[in-house]
């Protein structure tokens, strides 16, 4: 069934980041954890990723004006 | 490098607490204790412990405040206090005093917790703030309220628990009896300070007793001044009526129970109390009957001052008044420039321009004096370096005149050339407010040229407009650099041009590059009225393009698309091939103004759009145009071709009812029959209809003047036309034909269940032949649902904005091209995910084929 939702067309690349991944994202643009926007652990594909509470997601996205964009976000419950 | 100023910074907010006001604290702010509801004595002077007492701020002029010694509108004014004969209920505080009923114990006042959990629940908090924040704690807290909501059984001294009802708007009912506030006050005394903190409560600023009201502050005179009427009678403020209400209840309370009254009649006192405290604080509360005037007119109380379009925030704090602005009706003048605004002589005496006088300036400031504020260009007013302003009159003229010496300010009248700042409202976008050159024109009505109308979306049937004359020379300066017209061509919506030629400059310049032809003397008079002074050298008989291209610096190279998608070349500042029109300089795609600004910036570009304007405008005023009923005529045979195609499709149509009526359709994928139908016979009608409109473009003389209005892209298009002259069309609501008005008919007219064209709206009258009743109902009807649609879209639309503007006002790009709010909290990574500004583009894109193209050209 999580394999199915991460496969929609509608559903970007989610990927968790590694410790050290997660704190040069943070260095790079010189924010704390709360300073990142935010996804709910109940999410669909934060749980189908396996992704826990605290957990820094990359998201892929395809976008209109550059083809394609990075978005960051924290995994927080409710 | 620039170093950050931080030295200067002497104070800084480092947190803000919020607490309840507790009684010692009421008492240590106040300074005069309240006991009489009188307010002046026989002479009229204010009662000692009334509460107009002079310790509580002054309101008269040439008294000293008893306090600091100081005059009216320097003494701030202080609090006062009254005790309270029985504590009441402060109305704002009914949520939490709920709250901490249900979660603390009837009989001890211990929080309904083990002990060990309400550690552990504190140090959580405390983590989850640093955490998540705020935001998140009060979420929490709510989540343990609503826990300790269904405690039956009290875990510290095992006393039974029962529900505590609210009985709105104050009244708490445990076990079916009424809780008073003395029951309550005493309840939350016995809870301990630690106990508080798990509700979210700091015990040391906000002690649950305090909710409960035994001391009530008196606001200082200075915010509830009373005024004195033309008459001598002196009117107080609401807010004075209201606690003039509270202190006589208050006073009767007491002496009822010093009395021994009968606890019914203290009892009765109390409420009383207790309503005149509450509308104290909230004047409004549903259940309650609003305090009222002796004329019956509700009181204006404390909740009231603060809340709502008409309170303190959005009326006096987001909304601030203004001196040096003017509002009038505006109108057109295609002769003044793009950045000059009109502005009335009657106006222009009132407003004024600061100057300050040197030895350069002395004598010319002189003069403005001499002719003083009625006569045009004059002087309303001298301020003198000490800050004193003397209004110039006749009788002060001359005095005036003599002691003017270099440090004197001068506020002069506006003159032609000074800077203003001119708005429409709603001012949704930052080209709603732009900075104009003043020019003083006669009448009464601000005159625009009609290019700024787009950005401002204004048109002149009725609309006002705002003008603002900036005072300081720092204000004059920002105006002029970042707000004025020509700052704001290029809108950073899409990066293309919102200022441009519209109408009749755009069929004016379609003409004469289309084909006209002047002979020398006429060219260059086209020219000069235009005003263009040096005039190229011209041929016996000069035609269009030559006299455009004379508008053209000389070194422009251009090449676009016209509407028609023909080649438009310039070369060396001349047109050589294609025509001028919409596309290439209009409002919103005009990319011959857009390459012009790219080139040679917003100055020239303005000025050139300017001479464009003008030119077509002249044009048209030299060769004449004009619409009229014959430019809708069409000859015998057009008339009987239009007239078999509209057949043929009623034809098509009846066949299309009868295959349908024989079961012969096939219903589209997820249509059911009859939608399959309607969407056939719509196909049938739109295609006439579109065919139509090409035959009667295709038959139009080229001299049309419509035909050149909607090809040039002034105004209109080919359907227009085609209404005016061959068929209306169907009418449509909800983007359907039009339906069943009456069962099974749209009107008693027709047969049951009819579903020809006419029937169902489709006019197929001109609008010159005229229509028939039938058709004239089917077309107001669609007239009707559209003036309904936009008359109720408006307001809502209007207030989905302002809510969207609030929300994202703080949004801002940072250096690093994140997107980030006030928080420096990230909203986007990458600004429009490609960092692009869109000012700097055309359309969103960079087109960079054409960049190259140009490149190459060079």
């Amino acid at each position: 069934m999580d394999e199915e939702r991460l496969k929609h067309r509608f559903v970007p690349k989610h990927e968790i980041l590694s410790e050290e991944e997660k704190k040069a994202v943070l260095e790079r643009y010189n924010i704390s954890l709360r300073q990142l926007p935010k996804i709910l652990a109940k999410d669909v594909v934060i749980k189908a990723i396996n992704a826990k509470v605290g957990d820094v997601i990359k998201i892929t996205r395809k976008s209109p004006t550059a083809k394609q964009s990075v978005y960051y976000r924290v995994v927080v419950d409710d | 490098m620039i170093k950050m100023e931080t030295e200067h910074i002497y104070k800084k907010v480092e947190k803000i607490v919020f607490g309840f006001l507790s009684p010692k604290q009421i008492k240590k702010m106040a300074t005069v204790k309240v006991v009489t509801p009188e307010l002046y004595d026989k002479d009229g002077y204010p009662v000692d412990g009334g509460l107009m007492d002079t310790r509580m701020g002054v309101i008269d002029p040439g008294l000293r405040c008893p306090v600091d010694g100081k005059k009216l509108k320097e003494c701030p004014g202080y609090f006062g206090y009254i005790e309270l004969a029985r504590p009441v209920i402060h109305i704002q505080y009914t949520k939490i005093i709920l709250d901490l009923l249900r979660s603390t114990c009837g009989e001890c006042g211990r929080i309904l917790m083990e002990e060990s959990e309400i550690e552990e629940t504190i140090k959580h908090l405390d983590c989850v703030e640093k955490e998540s924040g705020l935001n998140i704690k009060r979420k929490k807290i709510k989540a343990i309220i609503a826990s300790l909501k269904t405690v039956k059984k009290c875990p510290h001294c095992r006393a039974k628990q029962y529900n505590i009802k609210i009985e709105k708007p104050l009244t708490f009912i445990e076990n079916d009896k009424k809780l008073t506030p003395i029951d309550i006050r005493s309840r939350f005394e016995k809870t301990p300070d630690r106990d508080v903190e798990v509700i979210g409560l700091n015990p040391r600023v906000a002690r649950p007793e305090w909710l409960i009201l035994t001391l009530l502050p008196i606001p200082p005179v200075t915010m509830r001044p009373s005024i004195t009427l033309d008459t001598g009678e002196r009117s107080e403020d609401d807010l004075t009526h209201k606690l003039s209400d509270i202190v006589r209840i208050n006073q009767r309370l007491f002496e009822n129970i010093n009395a021994g009254a009968p606890e019914v009649i203290v009892e009765d006192l109390w409420d009383l109390l207790q309503y005149h405290v509450t509308t104290y604080f909230d004047n409004t509360v549903s259940q309650i009957p609003p305090a009222r005037h002796r004329s019956g007119q509700a009181l204006k109380t404390l909740t009231e001052r603060i809340k709502s379009k008409e309170g303190r925030f959005r009326y006096n704090l987001a909304g601030k008044r203004v001196n040096f602005a003017a509002r009038t009706v505006i109108s057109p003048d295609p002769e003044i420039a793009f950045n000059e605004v009109g502005v009335p002589r009657a106006i222009a005496n009132e407003l004024t321009v600061p100057e300050r006088v040197n030895e350069w300036n002395l004598e010319r400031l002189k003069e403005f004096i001499k002719r003083g504020p009625e006569e045009y260009p004059g002087a309303n007013y001298v301020i003198r370096p000490d800050g004193k302003k003397k209004k110039i009159s006749d009788e002060t003229k001359e005095q005036l005149l003599e002691e003017l010496q270099p440090g004197y300010l001068v506020e002069r009248h506006i003159m032609d050339g000074d800077i203003a700042i001119f708005n429409r409202q709603p001012s949704l976008h930052r080209m709603s407010i732009m900075s104009h050159k003043i020019k003083i024109l006669p009448y009464k009505s601000f005159r625009l040229n009609p290019a700024v109308c787009t950005p401002y979306a204004g048109d002149f049937d009725g609309d006002e407009m705002n003008l603002h004359i900036p005072q300081t020379e720092e204000a004059r300066a920002e105006a002029e650099i970042l707000m004025h017209v020509q700052t704001q061509i290029i809108t950073p919506k899409n990066g293309t041009n919102i200022i441009g030629c519209l109408e009749d400059a755009i069929s004016g310049n379609y003409l004469l590059t289309k084909g006209l032809e002047f002979n020398k003397d006429e060219a260059v008079e086209l020219l000069m009225s235009v005003g263009i002074k040096d005039i190229p050298k011209f041929g016996k008989i000069v035609n269009g393009k030559e006299i455009f291209s004379a508008l053209l610096p000389n070194n422009f190279e251009y090449i676009g698309k016209s509407r028609d998608d023909e080649d438009v070349i310039i070369k060396n500042g001349k047109l050589i091939k294609g025509i001028i029109d919409g596309a290439s300089i209009g409002e919103e795609n005009g990319n011959l103004i857009r390459k012009l600004h790219r080139d040679y910036g917003e100055d020239k570009t303005l000025e050139l759009m300017g001479l464009m304007f003008k030119l077509g405008i002249k044009t048209l005023l030299y060769c004449g145009f004009t619409s009229g009923l014959a430019d809708t005529d069409l000859n015998p045979e057009l008339k009987s071709k239009i007239q078999k195609m509209l057949n043929d499709a009623e034809k098509q149509v009846e066949e299309l009812i009868r295959k349908y009526k024989a079961g012969q359709i096939t219903p589209m994928s997820t249509k059911t029959l009859e939608e399959s139908l309607e969407l056939m016979i719509l196909q049938v009608l739109n295609k006439v209809r579109n065919k139509i409109g090409e035959v009667v473009a295709a038959n139009a003389p080229e001299k049309n003047s419509f035909i050149i209005m909607s090809r040039s892209g002034a105004r209109g298009n080919v359907l227009n036309l085609a209404m005016m002259s061959a068929v209306v069309g169907q009418q449509s609501l909800k983007g359907k034909r039009i339906e069943n008005g009456y069962g099974d008919r749209t009107l008693s007219v027709f047969n049951k269940n009819d579903l020809s064209p006419r029937a169902r709206g489709f006019i197929r009258s001109s609008y010159k032949k005229g229509l028939d009743p039938v058709e004239f109902f089917f077309g107001s009807m669609t007239g009707r649902d559209s003036l309904m649609d936009t008359a109720l879209r408006t307001p809502k639309s209007g207030y989905l904005y302002r809510r969207l503007s609030n929300a994202l006002q703080d949004l801002k790009i940072e250096y690093d091209y994140t997107v980030r709010d006030a928080n420096k909290a990230i909203i986007q990574f990458n600004y429009g995910d490609d960092g692009m500004d869109v000012s700097k583009s055309e359309g969103g894109t960079i087109n960079i084929k054409n960049l190259i193209k140009e490149v190459i050209l060079k």
